[in-house]
């Protein structure tokens, strides 16, 4: 049994130690948020948040976890009320199949929550970890410089119902 | 009888340093007539491909910069220093310099003006080149794409500062006179010695050096560093987990070698480099050093084997938390059997977990490791920000009883921190930037 912080809740998880967190969230947890890609921490659409910084979560064991604190897309906004950066992609029509957009905005909040006003080259260095296949770049690039104009990203943990232990 | 003694001493004084000056003095060179271009191409060709066996690249181009137009930092233990420009531009570069003061600051270390150089710049090697290798090497300088750009002074303390200085280091660590081979060797191991000793100047990282930052002769070769990894040792005292042949070393050194690995770290840039140079070049590279590491001893054959398949799980439970590690973030790829491309059949392959330091296995797991830019090669992620200090210590204690049959490193948390706090802030994902601490504002359950 391993207690993890996700989303502001903590959860208790019935799963071996090595077990890499994507497998916790998406199984045990029902946050399907976060995707599985390579399985190689090579594509980004894992990404969540540990402590506040991108992390992949198919090469993270929950073992490493007790005592710190896991954001996941579902704790950025809902449906009905997306966070700012979520706002941002909607807005750019970034995502075309939107495999990969989870991690991209996982990482993008990152970035922004470390850097509130990057320049080009910041952001770009920074989703240099981000594969996507459909070739939507110049809208994601152009989401992240909208979720940055419109000011600090917050740095609260939301939830949503259904994330609740 | 005090007033003479005072006269002597001041006499004395006064001739030292004169004496001093006299050999710290070194005149300017008249500039080089303008232009300076006519170049047989196939010297320049030649010139090339010592270019790269020297590695001039790596500390001559900044990155995102123009090839060879310097200002890259380059850390010393006494300051950092700033790579020059070496492309032809007459004001910023060296498109004044004739072929003799080319040949002056390779190897005494002194540019055209007369000023002593850094020996960060490895004119200690560089002084083994031959005249026709450099004029060679100066043919290609001097057809690069010239590039205004002012490379910063150096940043170092007083009197490190003061170049004067320099004469009386190089009088006590600089032996004049290009390589003598070695009538009882072969030609190709003598071509390998004299590449690897002058241009290639692999000493530099692989010899430890003396608190002046000389090479240590008598320690040729027994392990070095440079930018906080660990270069090992290229003798008889090679740790290697796969006693080096001269065919794995020749991969090694151009590419990968299915029982090393590939090079990381500052030696990345240089197996780019050897991959892009003739094989004979390399190959005879390989012969010496080679040689030097002498034909391994008995137990060491065959052990490699017989540690990589050993149990996965830890032998003691004091590992247990370095294991759950290595199976939840390393086993995809590592466990592998060398089904992912770029990775070896099992760690225990690598010569890194059995050295002494272990600054190379923390480097690759906070940084990650990736190719040069255009170049294919391993992939690994960085993992600064999803393990702490105190589990990547877990892990390498797990690694280096799992997979080497060393014994364990001490001070590992204390290791982690110092190169952690090496890695700069806005590195890839930026790892090392501060986020704001977050209270769970809505804690449920």
């Amino acid at each position: 049994m391993i207690r993890i912080s996700v989303n502001g809740y903590e959860h208790t998880v019935d799963a071996d130690p090595a077990t890499p967190l994507l497998y916790v969230l998406r199984d045990h947890l029902a946050l399907n948020g976060a995707k599985f890609g390579c399985g190689l921490g090579q594509c980004g659409a894992c990404t969540v948040l540990v402590d506040g910084k991108a992390a992949f979560s198919c090469l993270t064991p929950i073992s490493v976890l007790p005592g710190r604190r896991i954001t996941t897309l579902e704790g950025l906004g809902t449906p009905e009320e997306p966070g700012q950066v979520q706002k941002a992609f909607i807005a750019e029509q970034a995502a075309q199949c939107g495999y990969c957009i989870p991690g991209m905005i996982m990482r993008a909040h990152a970035l922004l929550q470390a850097r509130p006003d990057p320049s080009e080259a910041e952001i770009r260095a920074a989703m240099d970890p981000q594969l996507c296949r459909c070739g939507t770049h110049m809208r994601i690039l152009a989401a992240i410089r909208r979720a940055a104009r419109e000011g600090a990203v917050p740095s609260y943990v939301g939830t949503i119902e259904g994330t609740r232990p | 009888m005090l007033r003479w003694w005072l006269l002597a001493l001041a006499t004395l004084v006064l001739v030292a340093i004169a004496g001093f000056a006299a050999l710290a003095w070194q005149p300017s060179l008249p500039p080089a007539a303008l232009p300076v271009t006519a170049f047989d191409p196939s010297l320049v060709a030649r010139g090339r491909d010592l270019a790269l066996i020297g590695n001039c690249n790596t500390c001559h181009t900044q990155e995102g910069g123009k090839a060879y137009a310097g200002g890259k930092p380059i850390p010393t233990p006494f300051g950092t220093i700033h790579a020059t420009n070496v492309t032809p531009d007459p004001e910023t570069g060296i498109g004044q310099w004739s072929l003799t003061a080319f040949v002056r600051s390779m190897r005494e270390g002194v540019d055209r003006e007369g000023n002593h150089l850094y020996p960060a710049f490895p004119y200690d090697h560089y002084a083994r080149v031959t005249d026709e290798d450099l004029a060679a090497l100066y043919a290609f300088l001097m057809t690069r794409r010239a590039v205004r750009h002012e490379a910063p002074p150096p940043d170092l303390p007083f009197p490190l500062n003061q170049r004067p200085l320099l004469a009386g280091w190089k009088l006590l660590f600089l032996k004049a006179g290009s390589y003598r081979p070695d009538p009882a060797r072969s030609v190709e191991w003598n071509r390998g010695a004299y590449l690897a000793e002058g241009l290639g100047h692999c000493g530099a990282c692989h010899t430890p050096r003396n608190r002046l930052g000389a090479e240590i002769a008598s320690e040729h070769y027994n392990g070095g560093e440079a930018e906080n990894w660990w270069g090992p040792p290229l003798n008889a005292s090679s740790p290697a987990s796969v006693p080096w042949t001269e065919a794995s070393l020749f991969n090694y050194l151009r590419d990968w070698d299915p029982k090393h690995g590939g090079a990381v770290g500052p030696m990345a840039p240089v197996s780019h480099n050897l991959s892009q140079v003739g094989e004979s070049e390399v190959r005879a590279m390989a012969t010496y050093l080679t040689a030097l590491m002498g034909p391994p001893s008995g137990e060491r054959l065959g052990r490699t084997e017989a540690i990589a398949a050993r149990p996965d799980a830890a032998p003691d439970p004091r590992l247990a938390a370095g294991e759950r590690i290595y199976a939840g973030a390393c086993a995809t790829c590592h466990a592998s059997g060398g089904q992912v491309p770029y990775t070896v059949n099992s760690l225990a392959y690598h010569t890194t977990l059995f050295g002494p330091d272990p600054r190379n296995v923390i480097q690759a797991v906070l940084r990650g490791i990736r190719p040069p830019e255009g170049a294919a090669g391993a992939i690994m992620p960085g993992y600064a920000e999803m393990l702490t200090d105190g589990q990547v210590a877990d892990l390498l204690d797990y690694l280096r009883a799992r997979f080497s049959d060393a014994p364990p490193w001490t001070d590992l948390e204390r290791k982690v921190r110092e190169v952690r706090e090496d890695i700069p802030p806005t590195s890839g994902s930026l790892g090392g930037a501060q986020v704001e601490s977050t209270p769970d504002l809505r804690r449920g359950g």
